[in-house]
């Protein structure tokens, strides 16, 4: 039977890790993320998994990784100043390729900011925050029973592409308390790959991706923060060098098809199109029925995978519309790569930086304004 | 080397980057010895280290390997271990890896009690990135960073670890080759956190700076500066001043983290946990 509750984004989100086949935490109390961190500090050890509160966040990344390479599916949670902590790691599980879920349940900054008000502003954290380049997903629920549904994905999409997974939650998804319906069909939960006899451990498969082994089975293979080569030993050489580092890329770009996860609501007839994610999308949700009401045709762009940016989408989407509203609360890091793709002609920011949940009177308003 | 323990090292790695005359190989060498005489599983034994000369170690040991970011090895290690509490998980690094950039992982693994036993080389300088001064650099030494002498007091790995709640506290030295053969071999057997400080040569960024002579001759100076803990035992406190103390300094039996946690999911699954 599916079974139905009224829990947080946070407790959702918990949940679906469990259900993603997640039995290792590690993290640092830090609000928002706290009830993850509490949640599965009691549900954890009920199905044999480990959960342990570290000293730090740097400690909390450390101690995934080693989990992860010791062959279990591991996450940790926290917010902005904590996920800047973990950049360190964040940057060395990419370059190493160890599967994991970092969740950020953000809140507003910079610094110790705002710890218990709504924000959207570590985007371009998420992206860029560790040093280097490297390839990243993020994903962004926008409600409670996304948290849940979107974890699993989350924790696959780890396991799948060996590489850090951002889920960049929110403070209002976090906190709001909603329907969880968790349906009775267990989940499809894809597992790392083992090397076949003979493959090399960071030799990329046809798709990229290498074969990752747990720790303790005999395949003595070495993982380090250092650029290697497929025997996963270190070498300066440029090419390798320069292989690895759009291999980190090209593993994830190129298969799109797998990682790109939107939603839209009315863009087929839509005159104006709002582009938008996580809480600021029910925002533009509202603000598209109250425009429809007053006969304005809007339409709805949710960004649901955040990172690698959906370029494509958004020029094909956008393609026919004059001028196209991006949503978000912060100050402009979604409109910045909007603009990158439609340029600056063709986009208006509905930006929101004072705590205050965007409104969807706010985004209507811009609307209105642009219709006139 | 003897044959025999070639199947402890990736000999395809070798030779090392280590300077000529520097301690780290007779670290590593006492480990593997240790870890032959204990008849470790390789299979089950992973060896992880942070960054710096004594941390490249652990891509030359052929074991399931880590070697991570700076000062941060016993994180991994405290997931690693408890996650697979059937590994052996050894940890390799150097006294500004694991005193000053990981000082906080430092403390709280051995508060934690965590059945890992961290090897601290202990070369009283940053090595690879220079002779920088570390958290072991004695006060009055000459570092890049300390040019006019050093300022700072060090700490003493053994009284800090065994502060912050490490069950086996040992120190041994490059020139005691054997006994640190036993040291290692006797924390990798103990059930707990334990930590040897191996006091280990540099005689390229730290020997040099400080006039300490050639290799042999900082050698030396550990034959004739340390004290076994027995002698040390029985002499007056004045006159083990500007003693080094060696061999096994603490140990004590107490709850191991991963054994409380398995605990715990017994209780909390009625003994039914994975
Ligand atoms: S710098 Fe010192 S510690 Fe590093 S390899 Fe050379 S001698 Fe050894």
């Amino acid at each position: 039977m599916s079974q139905t509750m009224l829990v947080q984004g946070n407790h959702a989100c918990a949940l679906g890790a469990l259900a993603a086949g997640v039995r290792f935490f590690a993290g640092y109390p830090i609000t928002p993320s706290t009830e993850i961190a509490e949640i599965l500090a009691k549900e954890l050890p009920k199905v044999g998994g480990k959960f342990i509160q570290m000293e730090d966040e740097i400690a909390s990344m450390g101690a995934i990784c080693g989990a992860s390479l010791g062959g279990f599916k591991a996450i940790t949670a926290t917010s902005g100043p904590g996920f800047s902590l973990m950049q360190e790691l964040i940057g060395y599980a990419s370059l190493a390729e160890i599967p994991l879920v970092i969740v950020n349940v953000q809140r507003g900054g910079p610094s110790t900011g705002q710890p218990t008000s709504p924000s959207q502003s570590d985007v371009m954290q998420a992206r860029w925050g560790s040093h280097g380049d490297r390839g990243v997903i993020a994903l962004v629920p926008s409600s409670v029973q996304e948290s849940y549904q979107l974890m699993i994905d989350a924790v696959n999409l780890a396991e799948r592409f060996r590489t850090p997974v951002i889920f960049l939650m929110d403070e209002v998804v976090g906190h709001m308390r909603e329907k969880l319906v968790i349906p009775k069909t267990t989940p499809t939960i894809i597992n790392r790959r083992k090397p076949e006899p003979g493959e090399l451990p960071y030799a990329p498969g046809p798709d990229g991706v290498p074969a990752l082994p747990p720790f303790g089975e005999g395949y003595h293979f070495h993982v380090t923060g250092l650029i290697h080569d497929e025997t996963g030993f270190p070498t300066g050489s440029p090419e390798v060098t320069e292989k690895t580092i759009k291999r980190l890329h090209q593993k994830l770009e190129n298969n799109m098809d797998e990682i790109l996860r939107y939603d839209e609501l009315h863009s087929a007839d839509a005159e104006y199109l709002i582009i938008s994610y996580g809480c600021s999308a029910r925002s533009a949700e509202e603000a598209v029925r109250m425009a429809r009401e007053k006969g304005i045709k809007a339409g709805l762009l949710r960004l649901i995978s955040i990172w690698p940016f959906p370029s494509d989408l958004i020029e094909e989407k956008c393609a026919r519309f004059k001028k196209v509203f991006v949503a978000e609360m912060n100050y402009g890091q979604v409109t910045g790569e909007v603009t990158k793709v439609l340029g600056r002609s063709k986009v208006q920011p509905v930006l929101r930086v004072d705590t205050q949940m965007i409104t969807p009177r706010q985004i209507l308003e811009a609307i209105t304004r642009e219709g006139n | 080397m003897k044959e025999t323990l070639k199947k402890y090292f990736r000999m395809n790695r070798l030779p090392h980057i280590w300077c000529p005359g520097c301690g780290n190989g007779i670290v590593v060498g006492a480990l593997v010895r240790a870890i032959d005489k204990l008849g470790l599983n390789p299979d089950k034994t992973s060896i992880i280290s942070g960054i710096g000369c004594s941390s490249r170690s652990s891509g030359y040991l052929n074991f399931d390997t880590v070697h991570t970011a700076h000062g941060r090895a016993l994180t991994f290690a405290t997931g690693l271990k408890l996650a697979r509490p059937d590994l052996n998980v050894i940890v390799l690094t150097g006294d500004g890896d694991a005193t000053a950039i990981g000082g906080n992982h430092f403390i709280h693994a051995a508060r934690r009690n965590i059945d890992l036993t961290t090897i601290v080389f202990n070369n009283n300088i940053y090595g690879m990135t220079g002779g920088q001064y570390s958290p072991l650099t004695p006060t009055h030494s000459k570092a890049t960073t300390s040019p006019y002498g050093h300022i700072e007091n060090p700490f003493d790995i053994t009284e800090l670890a065994r502060a912050s709640g490490a069950s086996y506290v040992a120190r041994g030295t490059t020139y005691h080759t054997w006994e640190l053969i036993n040291l290692i071999a006797d924390a990798i057997s103990h059930k707990g956190f334990s930590v040897v400080e191996a006091i280990t040569a540099c005689p390229i960024s730290f020997g040099r700076q400080n006039k300490l002579g050639n290799a042999p001759a900082m050698m030396k100076w550990q034959k004739e500066n340390t004290i076994s803990v027995k002698a040390a035992s029985k002499l007056p406190a004045e006159q083990l001043a500007g003693k080094v103390v060696i061999g096994e300094l603490y140990r004590r039996q107490a709850p191991e983290y991963t054994a409380e946690y398995q605990k715990v999911i017994d209780r909390v699954t009625g003994g039914n946990g994975q």
